[in-house]
């Protein structure tokens, strides 16, 4: 990336949410810090439950953080210690998201011409009918449909088209910044790529900045530039993607490339899987020290009294673990 | 002839009969499978995996139909078979495995409870040796202290754990079929990792055959030994793993695995996405049903369906393409193909 400037800076977010019925919490986000450039794609990983979603909503304070500061592009928009909470409607024009699932994320009942104009009648971004009609229009193009899809409802389209209208709708607003929650993982193999390559279309011609969440590996390495793990709540490790895929430092990234399906026969023969026993931890009532310890084969005293900090152990490159000097 | 094979589908045709008109979901679909083979089945939704492999347990919706062609499981015509023939070899000869294990176990019975339903019905054991059976299962699966699970429901346990209780649940008989309905596909990789290891080892364990059905390449390529690719309700290409994957002859069949991002590049390589929809089975195409989307679509590929061209048996495909002369013709050998 040429353009260096950091757009969004996250610092120890924190997002809990009470358990029904009881004083105790969900620990589902637990002191994130990330920051991204404008123009970069920074993607997320981990497996269901690790607080990558939450994540994504907490910045955009879909759901108010419990604690943490989110600074985007120069203004803060939300500090629990000096208390500020800046209004987001404004910034709702800059920050916007596309959901996981293009079933429910669209108004079953609302045109699709209605769905996408409905960001710019909040933000009064026409002056006119007409206007409002022909900027729809050049939405739906841009993202591959057409004129006549405007008047139709959700329910007559595929899953890659519903996922379409979804980025549409997003792109109403003419925003900057785009969280990207698994927007991908719901269609069919072949209809992925053409979304993902609209993706990176998208980013080019628009200069777009994505915070880009998914589980699956494979998507993530392609589209990202950076990419961050997540678990059980926290960022475990942070690197570019040819260095996260090739020289992975920390024992839970490990395996989870392993873990990856390799469509091809013979590296898939050839290659390792080291199987993690065991299941992911609750969120309700994490393990003390490091939150990986209960399933990592490096696990030592220090992991269950001390969590390691998120640590700088080569240029760009950051791990969160005690025991980086043993793992080969 | 017939008892060369574990599964025989001769040539199968089977609709839905919707309010909007017949639904062709399989269109002509010929598997022969041996005993203690892997085979998986890929393609996207809608394509006719799932169709396929419930049709060979004879589980069809109340509105679907096989309306031509035979299907044959371990000597039995499935086809031909009443309801009540079709109970007693259900969960004993072949059993299925769905992909999400929260909805195919009853959340108010116990895990004990619903292993043991099977048992109790197809074998004489009863009392202890049921809850032993039980038990072994579970050790089998990779599940630890037995005799507390088999007295937990569903819901106190995780999404893996349940998972390998429907895989205990499919085996109870030691079925000579096991036919996974994307069994991993609602997992978390990790996870995943540990079911497909699990699938393997008990694979040769008890050497029965197993169906996977998948659209992620990535799970065939570690586990199948053949692979059947569908489209639109036919098999448009047929092969052992490395024929599919090294040698693919149907454009469809090349489209998937160029547009999956290849893990261990180091070079950026943009996706290459198949074009288009999938097709409308009520409305499907007169020729080829690929050809729609084809970008080396011919004139007849839109008039007429292409025949099977075999290559190196028992590797096939469906594509005008690999016919030589006539593809020769209609492009005056201007091509290396």
């Amino acid at each position: 990336m040429s353009d260096t400037k950091t757009l969004l800076k996250v610092t120890d977010l924190k997002q809990y949410f009470p358990v029904a019925g009881s004083k105790a919490l969900v620990h589902a986000v637990d002191g994130v810090s990330l920051s991204i450039k404008k123009g970069e794609t920074f993607g997320l990983v981990g497996e269901s439950g690790c607080g990558k979603t939450t994540t994504g909503r907490a910045i955009l304070r879909l759901t108010e953080p419990t604690a943490g500061r989110i600074e985007y592009d120069g203004d803060v928009l939300f500090d629990s210690s000096t208390k500020e909470k800046k209004d987001m409607l404004p910034y709702r024009r800059k920050m916007q998201i596309v959901f996981q699932d293009p079933y429910a994320s669209l108004d079953p009942r609302m045109t699709v011409g209605d769905i996408v104009g409905e960001p710019m009648d909040i933000h009064k971004l026409y002056s006119s009918k007409e206007e409002r009609r022909e900027k729809i229009i050049r939405l739906l193009e841009r993202v591959g449909l057409n004129s006549e899809h405007a008047n139709r409802y959700p329910h007559e389209f595929s899953g890659g088209q519903r996922q379409r209208v979804g980025i549409a709708r997003a792109l109403a607003v003419d925003p900057e910044f785009i969280v990207c929650d698994e927007p991908v993982s719901a269609l069919d193999v072949s209809i992925q790529a053409q979304v993902v390559n609209m993706f990176e279309d998208l980013q080019k011609d628009l200069g777009l900045t994505y915070l880009f969440i998914a589980h699956d590996l494979s998507i993530v390495n392609h589209i990202s530039d950076r990419i961050g793990v997540m678990y059980l709540g926290h960022l475990v490790e942070v690197a570019s993607s040819d260095q996260l895929i090739f020289h992975s430092a920390h024992p839970y990234t490990k395996s989870l490339i392993s873990a990856v399906p390799i469509a091809d026969p013979k590296t898939a023969r050839a290659s390792k899987r080291i199987i993690l026993e065991g299941d992911v931890p609750s969120p309700v009532n994490p393990p003390s020290g490091c939150p990986f310890r209960t399933r990592c084969p490096y696990a030592t005293d220090q992991c269950s009294a001390e969590m390691p900090a998120l640590k700088e152990i080569s240029s760009g490159h950051l791990a969160a673990c005690h025991n980086l000097d043993r793992i080969s | 002839m017939n008892d060369e094979y574990l599964v025989d589908i001769q040539h199968e045709r089977l609709s839905f009969f919707t309010p909007a008109g017949e639904v062709k979901a399989l269109n002509d679909v010929t598997i022969q499978m041996k005993a203690g083979e892997v085979l998986g089945i890929v393609g996207e939704s809608g394509s006719g995996k799932s169709v396929t492999a419930y049709s060979i347990m004879g589980l069809t919706a109340d509105n679907g139909r096989i309306v031509g062609g035979t299907v044959t499981f371990n000597g039995h015509r499935i086809d031909q078979m009443p309801e009540t023939e079709l109970r007693k070899i259900r969960g004993k000869e072949v059993s299925i495995i769905f992909q999400d294990p929260m909805t195919s176990l009853n959340p108010v019975y116990t895990i004990g409870n619903q292993i043991g339903e099977a048992i109790k019905l197809h074998t004489d054991k009863t009392g202890d040796e049921v809850t032993e059976r039980i038990k072994e299962l579970l050790r089998l699966v990779g599940i630890n202290e037995p005799e507390k699970r088999i007295r937990q429901y569903p819901h106190e346990l995780s999404g893996g754990m349940r998972q390998r209780v429907v895989i205990a649940m499919a085996l109870a008989c030691e079925p000579k079929l096991l036919i996974a309905d994307e069994p991993t596909t609602a997992l978390d990789v990790t996870i995943q990792a540990q079911i497909l290891e699990l699938m393997q080892d008990l694979q040769k364990q008890l050497g029965m055959g197993i169906i996977m059905i998948t659209h992620d390449l990535g799970v065939v390529a570690s586990m199948c030994d053949h692979i059947a690719v569908m489209y639109a309700g036919e098999i448009v290409e047929y092969g052992r793993t490395d024929d599919i994957f090294y040698n693919p002859r149907h454009e469809y069949t090349k489209g998937l695995i160029r547009s999956i991002p290849k893990f261990y590049e180091q070079e950026y390589e943009r996706l290459i996405p198949i074009e288009g929809q999938p097709v409308d089975l009520l409305n499907p195409p007169a020729g080829c049903p690929f050809a729609p989307r084809c970008d080396s679509c011919m004139k007849i590929c839109l008039k007429q369906k292409p025949d099977k061209s075999v290559f190196d048996e028992p590797h096939y495909a469906r594509c005008w393409l690999n016919d030589k002369e006539l593809f020769e013709e209609s492009t005056k050998g201007s091509t290396n193909e």
